[in-house]
């Protein structure tokens, strides 16, 4: 059967050249980087060069880049980081109602040792206003994290504009890049950013690896007690393959990405035109222009989203919703609540993320299956009728 | 996909007893669009049997799959054992459902009951 993958948001499939990479490091090359014979060495110059190519990629320096095993342990690493860091001068944060559940679930944990967090909420495009943020700042604010992009919905936040408001008033500013890094430009200097989050299997390398960005100079308390690695800042035996694969993804993004932005793109605008066009009662949710290249996220009024997905799956092909029937808590995704999206139309939400695999005669295929399906699960609707 | 039996997945895709009856005997709506579920279901009833049964579902797999095999059960029952029609007996029915997905289960064995009560009403109703 056709198998067709929409779904590059949630994870992309390691590059084979990514695979190849790495390959070594698991048997000819296994040494513990932190060893000082020929063994180590040599793993730890792969580390090097990895971190070499990361920091490059964002403008950074090489000992501002601290490797961790992915996107929500870097953002954890930032938000508790800097707020024990800097319990002392204060206890307010300021983030968004639509951030990743990395960044709201570890500010709440926050809140429940005595921190306050403000959450910003978006206008119906998903944008966040940089004056919002501005007018949430207090003595106490010790740090700011807005998202680069949103995962659900593609919204691009102005992160730069928040990043002078931030430097202007002396408090450390992180952003989650996790679906930016490797899909648009992100350079830490031109965000005016402290700290950044990424993860390596959202651009095609491969999971359980990533990287939080500290600019130099800044105040963090270390995440993992342990040994010495990362200079003293997250201890764990380094994961040689995993960084080598971070690597060499930078590096294929590096080549691609200018390419890969202007194909998606294209692909993005014919799937939110066409989808438009052949259903009635469809919403694109986010940003019109101000999206991510491979976003697209729609909802499809009076039927239910896991509905939708258990069909295209069935035609071979992968793709995600916010409705509450995916996950376990029973609440519709908090992004589309939070842009104003009553919920019954949040649950007949579908979002289908393109990648560096995505054909265009992938998206033919989904332009003619999908029509039908929403047809046979509106006929089976009762609110269709009524709305008629 | 999603832990569903291969019975769930049958009476996903290929559901039964779609649609309304014309002039039915008893009526269940339930549910509400901002919890992601609505049902409603259509009885018509002879003798005390009930002969006819179909359904509209706005919902998930679990939704649409337990309304599906809610119909096919209460057909050629009286309306006193299809009151024993529980969403429990539904999802066995079906295989079982994943833990989470129970609870939509629930729709199904509501709009039934609701169904029957409407039926009650009607009858006590008529002259």
């Amino acid at each position: 059967m056709k198998k067709i993958y929409l779904d590059y948001a949630a994870t992309t499939p390691t590059d084979p050249e990514v695979i190849k990479a790495m390959q070594p490091y698991f048997f000819d090359k296994f040494g513990n980087p932190s060893s000082i014979h020929s063994f180590g060495q040599e793993a730890k110059k792969a580390i090097e060069d990895a971190r070499e190519k990361t920091a490059a990629f964002l403008g950074a320096q090489p000992q501002e880049i601290v490797f961790t095993s992915g996107g929500t342990e870097s953002n954890n690493f930032a938000i508790q980081g800097i707020a024990y860091a800097m319990q002392k001068k204060g206890n307010h944060i300021i983030t968004t109602a639509i951030e990743h559940h990395a960044i709201i679930e570890p500010c709440k944990f926050l809140e429940s040792r005595g921190f306050k967090v403000n959450f910003v909420g978006p206008d119906k495009y998903g944008l966040i206003n940089p004056q919002d943020i501005k007018k949430a700042i207090t003595e106490k604010t010790i740090l700011i994290s807005v998202m680069h992009a949103n995962n659900e919905i593609g919204t691009i936040q102005p992160i730069a504009e928040i990043g002078k408001i931030a430097r202007e008033n002396g408090i450390y500013f992180h952003t989650d890049a996790v679906q930016t890094v490797g899909h648009i430009p992100v350079k830490v200097d031109d965000l005016n950013v402290d700290l950044l989050s990424l993860s390596a299997h959202k651009f095609y390398g491969p999971k359980g690896i990533g990287a939080l960005y500290i600019r130099k100079g800044t105040r963090i308390e270390r995440f993992l007690h342990g040994g010495d690695q990362e200079r003293n800042r997250r201890s764990s035996t380094y994961n040689t393959p995993g960084i080598v694969g971070l690597g060499k993804a930078v590096e294929l993004c590096q080549d691609n990405m200018k390419q890969e932005m202007e194909d998606q793109s294209k692909l993005r605008d014919r799937l939110i035109k066409t989808i438009q066009e052949k259903i009635p009662h469809t919403y694109l949710n986010g940003h019109p222009t101000l999206r991510l290249p491979n976003n697209v996220n729609i909802s499809i009024e009076y039927i239910e989203g896991e509905s939708i997905i258990l069909n295209l799956d069935i035609e071979g092909i992968a793709v995600s919703t916010g409705s509450a029937c995916t996950s376990s808590s029973l609440e519709p995704s908090h992004v589309l609540l939070a842009i104003g999206q009553p919920p019954e139309l949040a649950h007949g939400s579908l979002r289908l993320t393109l990648g560096r695999y995505t054909k265009e005669s992938d998206i033919d295929y989904l332009l003619g299956v999908l029509p039908k399906i929403v047809q046979k699960l509106r006929l089976m609707s009762p609110l269709y009728k009524e709305a008629k | 996909m999603e832990n569903y039996s291969e019975k769930v997945m049958d009476h996903f895709m290929h559901p039964r007893n779609v649609g309304e009856i014309k002039d039915p005997d008893g009526i269940g709506r339930v549910g509400n669009p901002i919890c992601g579920d609505v049902m409603a279901l259509y009885i018509k009833v002879k003798d005390g049997i009930i002969i006819d049964a179909k359904f509209k579902t706005f919902g998930c797999g679990a939704a649409i799959a337990t309304s599906s095999m809610v119909t096919e059960m209460v057909k050629g029952k009286t309306t006193k054992e299809a009151l024993d029609i529980s969403n429990k007996v539904v999802a066995e029915a079906l295989g079982g459902l994943p833990p989470i997905k129970m609870h939509c289960s629930v729709l199904a064995e509501q709009a039934l009951k609701a169904a029957l009560e409407d039926y009650q009403k009607n009858i006590s109703k008529t002259p």
